[in-house]
């Protein structure tokens, strides 16, 4: 018998599989040079930048922007964008605030009505796009839309301007700020809890891809829709599933929001939904479909944090940083594409 | 044994005759050929055996009971797979991942039900080398693989989830000559494993290699029907280019 049957020992061509090209086919890659290279560039620049303090200032930033990056990146795996992701966090806070206000309920009531009510919101997105079969640009874009208008109107209807009520008195409202937007001393450095949540997602989405199921039809359904349909994949249920995991995101997102003062604005969120896909893109995640990773949209959201914060330790304009961020995402995208076409050409 | 039998099998789209008076039969452990030009009726007859289609006329008999298949999961259930010319497979995720998509053997209990990669990875490896297809990597990209390896990976997940017909269609028409060999090699494999094939070309040379029988198709009807000891390679060659119409054809290109 050959060596080739025995499952432990490898197939003698695997040589031709060096270490170096199975580490250049991770999603991930081009996001952690890139990442690398924005740390160091910081560190020299900016004074401060690599005080335990300011990293935790980019922590925070970044772990806000990942809550979102998460999700996103899985629905881009599975071959859709969520245009509505940005406003539904607005909606989602406004929803938890004004429940818990007009019905004088406990906060973690109007918390748990608002969960209903964005994964409902979710849950419709996906519903829509299988029924319809149009692009999920123009169904999100609907709902985007909708919902921005939406979270004016009523807050304006309700409460008489653009903000909501102070909820900060309310019965729960510690626990909730406890659990949402707490900050937790670590060794003498402020560690906000959305890290936590941050973390946490990027370890259950990361489970969920690579070692579940779920994580076997998400892949299928953004690389080869018709392909999937015809070994038995349940296409619709899996899209459905992907966009109520961006609206559990945007709800965690919306209570932090929520949480960390006591009111929200209801025009707020507008435009964040491309900072999320720009930090999945960034991260790895093909704009196609089909590959990425919920490990990449984490560096994606880091590169994020560091860059907005580095450019005000560094006390440069801020307004530079839209640029720094157009020349991250085209050298990401550009050394995704290279990264991919290197790894496929196996022979 | 006889695993499909279809007599007198007709199917109509609206007013056009796609399939007029076809009879067939698939045997454990022979390839069934079905031979025709563009246009002759193949792709409905693998339609209708695939369940994607419901005959008008005649009988379909799988196993010797008579029967209408309602979808593709039906015959599938029945133990009849079918591999496109698209294969469907998803090009960038590994061969492992594509080979027991849709049907992923898991282990564990409540939220830590996980997929038995190691599982995974080994029987394909398994299912793979007893095919006699034996590759690099599983975990490569099934992408990386060529034309005639993917259709051999399509082949061996069909015989490893249970089949007992199995109905290629076009393996070869996109390959060069040595592809097409190997693959028509995995083809008789999956014969000798005690599968029916049934095996759809325009190709008389490779349906002549592998072959039992001979389903000849024109213009949606049956024009021959034969097993390999009435016919042969000439003759097959001869009624597939449409014998007399060759015959016309050589005379009108014949210099003067």
């Amino acid at each position: 018998m050959s060596a080739v049957t025995d499952g432990k020992m490898p197939d003698e061509r695997i040589l031709q599989t060096s270490p170096l090209r199975k580490l250049l086919a991770r999603p991930e890659l081009g996001s952690v040079v890139g990442a690398l290279a924005v740390f160091v560039f910081f560190a020299l620049a900016a004074d401060g930048f690599l005080r335990a303090s300011s990293l935790s200032t980019v922590l925070y930033a970044s772990s806000t922007i990942g809550i979102m990056a998460v999700p996103v990146a899985l629905l881009m795996i599975g071959g859709e964008f969520d245009l509505s992701a940005g406003v539904l966090v607005t909606s989602s806070a406004l929803v938890s605030s004004m429940f818990s206000y007009q019905m004088t309920a406990n906060t973690w009531v109007g918390v748990g009505v608002s969960l209903l009510v964005t994964l409902a919101v979710g849950a419709f997105n996906g519903f829509m796009l299988t029924r319809t079969k149009l692009p999920s640009f123009i169904i999100t874009l609907g709902t985007f839309l909708m919902l921005t208008g939406m979270n004016l109107g009523f807050t304006k209807l309700i409460d008489g301007t653009v903000s909501t009520k102070t909820i900060a008195d309310m019965e729960g409202f510690e626990s909730a700020h406890a659990v949402f937007a707490s900050t937790i001393g670590v060794g003498g450095v402020d560690v906000k809890v959305t890290i936590l949540w941050w973390l946490g997602l990027v370890a259950l989405a990361s489970w969920i891809l690579l070692r579940t199921r779920t994580g076997n039809w998400i892949f299928a359904v953004g690389g080869n829709e018709d392909a999937a349909r015809a070994v038995g994949v349940p296409v619709a249920r899996t899209k459905i599933g992907l966009y109520m995991g961006v609206a559990f995101g945007a709800w965690i997102s919306g209570q932090h929001l929520l949480f960390s003062f006591d009111a929200v604005q209801s025009g707020e969120g507008v435009g964040n939904e491309l900072i999320y896909i720009i930090a999945a893109v960034i991260g790895g995640c093909l704009i196609t479909g089909g590959h990425g990773s919920a490990i990449g949209s984490a560096v994606g959201a880091l590169l994020f944090g560091m860059t907005s914060k580095g450019i005000v330790f560094a006390e440069w304009n801020p307004d530079w940083f839209k640029f720094f961020l157009g020349a991250m995402l085209l050298l990401a995208t550009l050394l995704n594409a290279w990264v991919k076409k290197r790894a496929e050409a196996t022979k | 044994m006889t695993l499909v039998e279809l007599t007198d099998v007709s199917k109509h789209y609206g007013t056009v005759r796609a399939l007029e008076g076809v009879s067939l039969e698939v045997h454990a452990g022979q390839i069934t050929c079905v031979l025709g030009d563009n246009g002759a009726g193949k792709s409905t007859l693998i339609k209708v055996i695939a369940g994607l289609h419901r005959h008008d006329a005649g009988t379909l008999r799988i196993e010797g009971e008579e029967t209408t298949l309602s979808s593709p999961r039906d015959a599938l259930d029945r133990g009849i797979a079918t591999v496109y010319q698209d294969l469907a497979v998803v090009p960038l995720m590994p061969v492992w991942r594509n080979f027991f998509l849709g049907s992923e053997p898991r282990k564990g209990a409540g939220p830590f039900k996980r997929l038995d990669t190691d599982l995974m990875r080994r029987t394909t490896r398994e299912a793979l080398l007893r095919m006699g297809i034996d590759l690099r990597d599983v975990d490569q990209p099934i992408g990386t693989l060529s034309g005639g390896e993917r259709q051999c990976v399509a082949i061996a997940r069909a015989v490893h989830f249970g089949a007992k017909v199995l109905v290629l269609d076009e393996p070869t028409a996109a390959l060069g000559v040595k592809q097409s060999g190997v693959v028509l090699k995995y083809v008789a494999a999956a014969r000798d494993e005690g599968l029916g094939v049934v095996l759809i070309t325009h190709n008389p040379h490779h349906a002549y290699l592998v072959g039992d029988r001979f389903v000849l198709l024109r213009r949606g009807t049956m024009v021959g029907h034969h097993t390999r000891d009435e016919i042969t390679l000439d003759d097959l060659t001869k009624q597939m280019a449409g014998g007399a119409d060759l015959d016309a054809l050589v005379h009108e290109l014949q210099r003067t």
